[in-house]
C-alpha cells in the first residue's frame, strides 16, 4: 500500500440508489481521503444528498429506499451485517442544510450526543466535554452565559453552529454536511467556512454546496455530479481550473445547473 | 406592446375596473356579514341553552328547611357501646319522634287521616337529620333539641313559588289545610332556605329533595379513571408503533383503515360488546364502573390513536434527522424528542376523547349502568351509575322538583367537563413551557 492509498478514510466502490423505481445514483465509485474537505457538486436533483446519506446510512428510514454496492470506512463494509448503524452514526455525525437544533437548551442540544453515548462519566467531564464542543465550533464566546436558555432562540447562523458542535460533541471522525451554510448570510457562512477549515485536521469532511466558491475555499478535493453519475472528481484547483470533462466545464462557469 | 400603452389610460375601461374592484369589495362585505352572522347565531342558540339551563337549576341548589323542636327519649334509644365504653352507635325511632314533635305543634290535629297529612309537610329524610344530629354528639339524648328538618319537595316548591298559592285547591298539589300548617310555621320563623347541601351529599332517591349527585359523580370518576387508564397508554402505544415504527404492508393498512372506521361507530354497538364480551363471557360484574371504563375506553381508543398519530406525523423531521444524526436509536428518537413534542397534541386528543366518554350514556345502557343506585360507589367493581345517565333518569321522574334537579345535574356534568378541560390546558401550557 502506498502512502496515498493508507490515507483513504471512506472508499465507496459501485454505490447505487434507488427510491421505488427510480435509480437515483448509478454506481458512484468514489474515494474520500482523511483530514480533507471534500465538496459534491452539481446540479439539483443529481444525487449529491442521496450519495452523503448513504455515507451514515440514513437512507435506511426512507421508505423504498434501496441501496447497493459497498462503501467502507477505515477498510470496513458499514453495509455488512456486523455493523450497528446507531454506532455508526455516532462515528459519522452529520449536518444539516436547515439549522435544527433540539427544542432543549443550548447546553442539552450538545450534551445529547454524549449523554445517550454515555461518553461521559461525570457532570463534570459532560460540562467539560459541551464547553469544548461549543468552543470548536466557535460559539463558546457568544453563548457560554446563557447555555440553559432554549437553542431555538438564536440567530440562523448560531443555531448552525450549534448543530456543528452537537456533531462534533460525540466525536465523529467522519463529519458529513449538507449544503450547511444555505440558509445564512454571507458574514454567518464565513465563520462556518473558517470553522471547517479548523475541524479539517481532525475529521473527514464532506460537503455538498452549491457555491462554487464556496466548494473551491473550503475543500481540497471535488466531486462532480450529474444526473446520478459521478461526472469528476479530484483535486479542487484541477477541477476549478482544469476540468477534464466538458458537462464539469459547464456547470463550473455556470453555463448549466 | 404598442396598442397597450393607449389602452391603459382609457377612461372606460378605467370606470370598468373601478366597478369591478368595487364589486369585489361589496362581496367580501357580505361574506363577511353571512360569516359574523353564523357566529351570532352559533353563539345565541348556546347563550339561550346555557341560560335557560342555569335558570331553571337555581331552585335546586337551595332547599327549605323546618326547624323543630325534637325531643329524644332516653329511654327509647338504644346505644351501642365498644370495649372502651365509647358510643358506636345509636340507634332510635327517629320518625317517631318526629312525628311526634310535628303533632306537638298542632294539637287539634287528632284523625289519622289528618295526621298522616302533617307528617306529610316533612320530607322522609327528616328522621336522618334527628339521627345524624344525635349521632354527632350523643350528650343530646334525653334532652329536647332544636333540628333543622327538609321540608317535603312540593312544600318547598310553594316556597319557591314554583306552586302557586293562588290556584284552586283541585289544580293544586298541596291542599289549603297544609299550607295553612305551613303559615304557622311560617309566622314562627320556623321555615328557612338553606343550600341544597342534599344535591352533593346524597346518592340518588326517590324523593326529590333527597337524591343527590354523589353517587353518579363518583360513578363517573371511576368510570373516567379506569377509561384513562386503559385507552391512554393503549392508545399512545399504538399509535407510535402504527406511526413510527410498522411497516407499511397490506396489514398494517387494514388496521389503520379499520382503527379509522371505529372512529364512527355508534357508541352503543361498543357496549352490546361489553355486554357480551367483559359480562357475559369474563363474567366481570355488571353495572361496575370497572366495565363501564373499558367500554368507554374501547370507545375512546380511535379518538386518541388519531389524535396521537396526527400529533407525531406533525413532529418536523429535521428533528428526526438530527437525533438519527448524532447516533440516537429509533426508539431513542422516539422517546427523547418525537413523543414530547407530540404530547401537547396527544393530551389534547386524550381530553377530547375522555369529554365524549364522560357524556355518554348509551353504551352503559347496555351494561346496566343506568339503574337507580343509592349507595355511592367505593370502588371501580361496586354498582355505579354515571352523570349524564343520572340526568336522563331524573329526568324522566314525575315529580316536579325533579325538573330542577334535573337542570341541576346537567350544569354540574358541564361543570365537571369545564374542570376536566381546564386541567388538560394547564398541563399542556405545562408541557409546552419546557422549550
Ligand atoms: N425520499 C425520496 N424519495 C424519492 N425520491 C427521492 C427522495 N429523495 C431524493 N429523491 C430523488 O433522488 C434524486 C436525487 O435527489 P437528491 O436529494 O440526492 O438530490 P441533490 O443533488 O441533493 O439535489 P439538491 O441540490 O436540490 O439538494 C432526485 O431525483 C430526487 O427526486
Ligand atoms: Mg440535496
Amino acid at each position: 500500500m502506498s502512502s496515498q492509498e493508507e490515507n483513504i478514510k471512506i472508499r465507496t466502490s459501485g454505490v447505487t440508489v434507488h427510491y421505488g423505481a427510480a435509480q437515483a445514483l448509478h454506481g458512484i465509485d468514489l474515494d474520500i481521503r482523511a483530514n480533507e474537505v471534500t465538496a459534491l457538486i452539481g446540479p439539483s436533483g443529481c444525487g449529491k444528498s442521496t450519495f452523503l446519506r448513504c455515507i451514515n446510512r440514513m437512507n435506511d428510514v426512507i421508505e423504498d429506499c434501496h441501496f447497493g454496492g459497498k462503501i467502507e470506512i477505515d477498510g470496513e463494509d458499514i453495509y455488512s451485517g456486523e455493523i450497528d448503524v446507531v454506532e455508526l452514526r455516532a462515528r459519522v455525525g452529520m449536518v444539516f442544510q436547515k439549522p435544527n437544533p433540539f427544542p432543549k437548551s443550548i447546553y442539552d442540544n450538545v450534551a445529547y450526543g454524549p449523554r445517550i453515548h454515555g461518553l461521559a462519566s461525570s457532570k463534570d467531564e459532560l460540562d467539560h466535554m459541551v464547553e469544548t464542543s461549543l468552543r470548536r465550533a466557535g460559539l463558546w464566546q457568544e453563548v457560554h452565559d446563557r447555555l440553559h436558555t432554549s437553542g431555538s432562540g438564536l440567530s440562523g447562523g448560531q443555531q448552525q453552529r450549534l448543530c456543528i458542535a452537537r456533531t462534533i460533541a460525540v466525536d465523529p471522525n467522519v463529519v458529513l454536511m449538507d449544503e450547511p451554510c444555505s440558509a445564512l448570510d454571507p458574514i454567518a457562512t464565513a465563520i462556518i467556512e473558517e470553522l471547517i477549515e479548523e475541524l479539517r485536521s481532525q475529521y473527514t469532511i464532506v460537503i455538498v454546496t452549491h457555491s462554487m466558491q464556496q466548494a473551491a475555499r473550503v475543500s481540497q478535493r471535488t466531486a462532480y455530479f450529474h444526473l446520478g453519475h459521478l461526472v469528476e472528481h479530484g483535486d479542487t484547483d484541477r477541477i476549478f481550473t482544469n476540468p477534464a470533462n466538458k458537462q464539469t466545464e459547464a456547470y463550473i462557469s455556470g453555463k448549466i445547473g | 406592446m404598442t396598442d397597450r400603452g393607449p389602452q391603459k389610460n382609457d377612461p372606460i375601461r378605467a370606470a370598468r375596473q373601478a366597478q369591478r374592484l368595487k364589486k369585489r369589495y361589496r362581496k367580501e362585505r357580505r361574506f363577511r356579514a353571512f360569516g359574523m352572522s353564523a357566529v351570532l347565531l352559533a353563539t345565541g342558540i348556546l347563550a339561550f341553552l346555557m341560560t335557560s339551563i342555569v335558570y331553571t337549576s337555581i331552585p335546586a341548589f337551595t332547599h327549605h328547611n323546618l326547624t323543630l323542636d325534637v325531643t329524644i327519649i332516653a329511654e327509647e334509644v338504644d346505644i351501642l357501646r365498644d370495649d372502651q365504653g365509647l358510643v358506636t352507635n345509636v340507634d332510635a325511632n327517629w320518625l317517631g319522634f318526629v312525628r311526634t314533635a310535628l303533632r306537638d305543634s298542632f294539637p287539634e290535629v287528632t284523625s289519622r287521616r289528618d295526621k298522616r297529612d302533617l307528617y306529610k309537610l316533612l320530607s322522609i329524610g327528616a328522621p336522618d337529620a334527628v339521627r345524624d344530629a344525635v349521632q354527632a354528639d350523643p350528650n343530646l339524648i334525653g334532652q329536647t333539641i332544636q333540628v333543622r328538618l327538609p321540608l317535603s319537595d312540593d312544600i318547598d316548591l310553594v316556597m319557591k313559588g314554583l306552586i302557586d298559592r293562588n290556584l284552586p285547591e283541585t289544580d293544586r298539589l298541596v291542599s289549603d289545610r297544609e299550607l295553612a300548617w305551613l303559615d304557622k310555621f311560617i309566622a314562627e320563623q320556623r321555615v328557612s332556605e338553606n343550600f341544597a347541601i342534599q344535591l352533593f351529599a346524597n346518592g340518588d332517591s326517590r324523593e326529590p329533595e333527597m337524591a343527590g349527585l354523589k353517587g353518579a359523580l363518583m360513578g363517573s370518576l371511576l368510570t373516567m379513571l379506569v377509561t384513562l387508564l386503559i385507552s391512554f397508554p393503549l392508545g399512545v402505544l399504538a399509535a407510535v408503533y402504527l406511526q413510527e415504527m410498522a411497516p407499511k404492508n397490506r396489514l398494517t393498512q387494514i388496521i389503520e383503515v379499520n382503527i379509522n372506521n371505529l372512529a364512527a361507530v355508534p357508541s352503543i354497538v361498543f357496549g352490546l360488546l361489553g355486554l357480551a364480551v367483559f359480562i357475559s363471557f369474563f363474567q366481570l360484574p355488571r353495572s361496575a364502573p370497572l366495565v363501564g371504563g373499558m367500554v368507554l375506553a374501547l370507545m375512546t381508543l380511535p379518538t386518541i390513536i388519531i389524535a396521537t398519530r396526527a400529533s407525531l406525523a406533525s413532529v418536523p423531521p429535521s428533528i428526526r434527522q438530527a437525533a438519527m444524526g448524532v447516533g440516537a436509536s429509533r426508539l431513542q428518537v422516539i422517546m427523547h424528542h418525537v413523543l414530547p413534542l407530540a404530547m401537547p397534541g396527544i393530551l389534547t386528543g386524550t381530553i377530547i376523547g375522555l369529554a365524549q366518554a364522560a357524556g355518554e350514556t348509551a353504551p352503559l345502557l347496555m351494561i346496566g349502568m343506568m339503574a337507580f343506585i343509592v349507595d355511592t360507589p367505593t370502588d371501580v367493581t361496586s354498582k355505579a351509575t354515571v352523570l349524564p345517565a343520572q340526568i336522563y333518569m331524573w329526568a324522566n321522574n314525575p315529580e316536579r322538583a325533579f325538573v330542577a334537579r334535573t337542570s341541576a345535574g346537567i350544569v354540574v356534568l358541564l361543570s365537571f367537563l369545564l374542570l376536566v378541560n381546564g386541567l388538560a390546558i394547564y398541563f399542556r401550557k405545562r408541557f409546552e413551557k419546557r422549550w
